[in-house]
């Protein structure tokens, strides 16, 4: 049965998983529910390993996270970085049906897995046996003797699947430019030929000491220009004033002046 | 051929279970072993620094640092004092948890892949024989590229949590640059298990003992070579930290031992990288060639086996001083569309290459066998052999010859004579260009403008300059 640092190990990781797997569900935001999903999974690799499954257990860390992975850039990209989650339905019913489904997939779980361990003998041999393949073929061996042999058209069946999945995702996701991209040959000439800005947009950043972004050029008259800070950082009202540098300006002007009459 | 031929020499295959016998291996000297692999890794750390430095400086010819101890070697020491005794920033906006987790996450994760290097041969410890290698599973190069992706979790995390800008781009970055990395780095590798028949690495290095798999397996090495670059983040890969575009990367807003964390995390990465190389294609702890020969490799195995495992690590540790100090930073868009349009197509071309040669030498493509030179060599592998040559051959002749016509399209002459206010702006002459009859604009523009009799002269050029506008 099962030996006593493989059930501590259980004993610790389960808790956490569970956890984790809570957490998934009422975190308020996205990042911290992905965050749940890549523990729950990394636990599952490790529980995977303990039943002497070496290659699934791996293959589920190194699956998983990478998958986890891109739902985090969906959720930077798609939802924003701070944004929590919305709890409005989109689809009708949507709610409904997923917890009849929901439903349906434990009875399996519950059946199927209930039906298998229900013998604590069977278990026993088929972890025997387990240990006895791969002590003799190979744990990698064995799965890819099953994988291409055995279940090789059900394999295969899958994998058109999801290859059909990932190209309906391009399919929907991608989207025809309507006007040439513009290079950047193209917008200096079009500066030059408009005559305006000729040499660019003035940098931003006055003095050594105030090189930030949001620091306005001055202009010869002291004035700052608008046109050297970002348009962003205007519409969120980051842009810093100049009084200071200016006056900065004026003393040294005198400083100068002072200096030459001297 | 039958199917049960096949099979018996499918069955004939090396193992792909460890070759390395831990049954002599008790509990406390496999945590010795867990220790040393840690004080090896720090002090690797340290010194690969201080080197890193000196080497750039002599690339760059300057001394580097030399004032703590001898030659400079305590710098790093001196360093890593000083930057425990910084102020740790966490901003406002950092979401404090995540902040201080993510660079734990990213020192820890690098350090748990050594534990399946083989750094010796069998030793004797303590009265035990016990090969100088912490453990080692089934899957164990595949366990490598799985912390790794957990690793990066560290810097994505790093980035997201410090709640700025240029952080959450350079961790954005990262994770691009990793996923689409790690997909070339493992087709790269899949030529390693074909050849050796397992994932283990004392299985591969064992089956290495007549052949290192740099020779047989090229190709995977230099794809895996650029590809371990990319996964270290190293220069000219180094895009997720590019200090000209994003002041830090994901670690902008990281001080103190934190950010001590991440530096120690990246070294200790570009070690486990270059110890998964030395095992994967340069026999790891066995002997180099020549050496190997001296009173029947009397220099092998066992603690000796240390000493050349080391060696080879620091040969590619200088690889990765040598890119830095010679090449600039690619662009990010040229990076990503040299992995998926580049390397990961053609590593994938080369692994079916791979696996029609494995299956021609054990015979699976038939058994006759001819002899040349001497030596007795299977039909179907030459066969083989040629047809992927040949292939590749037409591949390069075919771009060596598309290369041509594109340098030969661009390297038309220029014009002999040159309007230099054609496009509407002023461009300079090419060497050897003439340029166009100058006419009255340009002696124009030569004369005083503050004089009265050329003002009408000079109206006239703008009013030209700006029909050719």
């Amino acid at each position: 049965m099962t030996s006593t640092a493989e059930a501590v190990g259980f004993w610790v990781l389960a808790p956490i998983a569970v956890i984790a797997a809570l957490g998934l569900l009422f975190a308020k935001k996205a990042v911290h529910a992905a965050l749940g999903m890549a523990l729950v999974m990394c636990i599952l690799g490790i529980f995977y390993i303990m039943q002497k499954a070496d290659f699934l257990g791996v293959i589920q860390v190194f699956v998983y996270t990478g998958a986890v992975m891109m739902l985090f850039l969906f959720v930077l990209m798609l939802v924003g970085v701070d944004s929590s989650d919305s709890v409005v339905e989109t689809i009708k019913g949507q709610r409904w049906a997923s917890f009849l489904l929901v439903i349906g997939l434990a009875g399996v779980l519950f059946f199927a897995i209930g039906a298998a361990v229900i013998d604590e003998t069977t278990v026993q041999s088929g972890m025997d046996k387990l240990v006895a393949t791969n002590k003799e073929t190979g744990n990698v061996t064995g799965l890819a003797e099953l994988i291409f042999g055995q279940y090789v058209w059900i394999f295969e069946v899958t994998s058109a699947l999801l290859i059909t999945a990932a190209l309906g995702a391009m399919v929907l996701a991608h989207r025809e430019r309507l006007s040439p991209r513009i290079t950047q040959a193209e917008w200096a000439a079009k500066r030059v030929r408009d005559n305006k800005n000729v040499a660019g947009l003035p940098a931003p950043g006055v003095y050594a000491r105030h090189n930030a972004v949001d620091t306005p050029a001055l202009l010869p008259d002291g004035t700052p220009s608008d046109l050297s800070v970002s348009r962003v950082l205007v519409a969120r009202d980051q842009v810093a004033t100049t009084d200071a540098l200016r006056d900065v300006e004026r003393h040294m002007a005198r400083e100068i002046e002072e200096g030459g009459s001297k | 051929m039958s199917f049960v031929t096949a099979y018996g020499v499918a069955a004939a295959l090396p193992m792909e279970n460890p070759t390395a016998d831990f049954s002599d291996t008790p509990w406390w000297v496999a945590l010795i072993k867990a220790v040393g692999v840690f004080v090896y890794l720090l002090i690797s750390t340290l010194l690969v620094i201080w080197f890193e430095r000196r080497v750039i400086g002599r690339m760059q010819q300057r001394p580097g640092p030399n004032r703590n101890g001898p030659f400079g070697l305590l710098q790093t020491l001196a360093d890593g004092m000083k930057s425990m005794l910084k102020e740790d920033i966490t901003p406002a906006n950092a979401e404090k948890f995540i902040y201080t987790l993510a660079p734990l996450i990213a020192a820890t994760m690098a350090f748990v892949s050594f534990a399946i290097i083989p750094l010796g041969g069998t030793v004797s410890m303590f009265g035990h024989e016990t090969p100088l290698q912490v453990t080692d599973v089934p899957i164990a190069v595949l366990l490598v590229l799985a912390v790794a992706s957990v690793g990066v979790y560290g810097i994505i995390l790093a980035g997201w949590s410090s709640g700025s800008t240029y952080p959450l781009l350079g961790g954005l970055r990262s994770t691009a640059q990793v996923i689409s990395y790690e997909i070339a780095m493992g087709l790269s590798l899949v030529a390693i298990f074909l050849y050796s028949g397992s994932m283990s690495t004392s299985a591969i290095v064992s089956a290495q003992s007549s052949l290192w798999y740099i020779l047989p397996a090229f190709f995977s090495f230099a794809v895996y070579v650029i590809t371990m670059v990319g996964e270290t983040n190293r220069l000219p890969f180094d895009l997720a930290e590019g200090e000209g575009e994003l002041t830090g990367g994901f670690h902008t807003e990281y001080s103190s031992m934190r950010f001590a964390m991440f530096f120690l995390g990246e070294y200790v990465n570009m070690f486990t990288v270059s110890a998964l190389a030395t095992t994967l294609f340069l026999g790891g702890p066995q002997a180099p060639p020549l050496i190997s020969a001296i009173n029947d490799n009397m220099f092998g195995g066992g603690w000796w086996g240390l000493l050349w495992f080391t060696l080879k690590l620091w040969v590619f540790m200088f690889i990765f001083v040598w890119l830095r100090g010679s090449l600039p930073r690619v662009r990010y868009d040229q990076f990503m569309r040299f992995g998926w349009k580049f390397l990961i197509p053609i590593t994938l071309a080369w692994v079916v290459a791979v696996a029609f040669i494995r299956g021609a030498q054990l015979g699976f493509l038939g058994d006759s066998k001819l002899t040349f030179a001497g030596r007795e060599l299977s039909v179907a592998t030459v066969v083989i052999v040629s047809i992927v040559a040949v292939i590749a051959l037409a591949a390069a002749w075919i771009w060596d010859d598309k290369r041509a016509a594109k340098a030969a399209a661009e390297d038309e002459a220029p014009p002999e004579e040159i309007d230099p206010f054609e496009g509407g702006y002023p461009v300079p002459p090419l060497p050897g260009q003439r340029l166009a009859e100058p006419g009255p604009r340009i002696s124009a523009t030569r004369e005083p403008v503050l004089s009265t009799a050329s003002t009408t002269s000079a109206t006239s050029t703008f009013a030209k300059e700006e029909d050719h506008g």
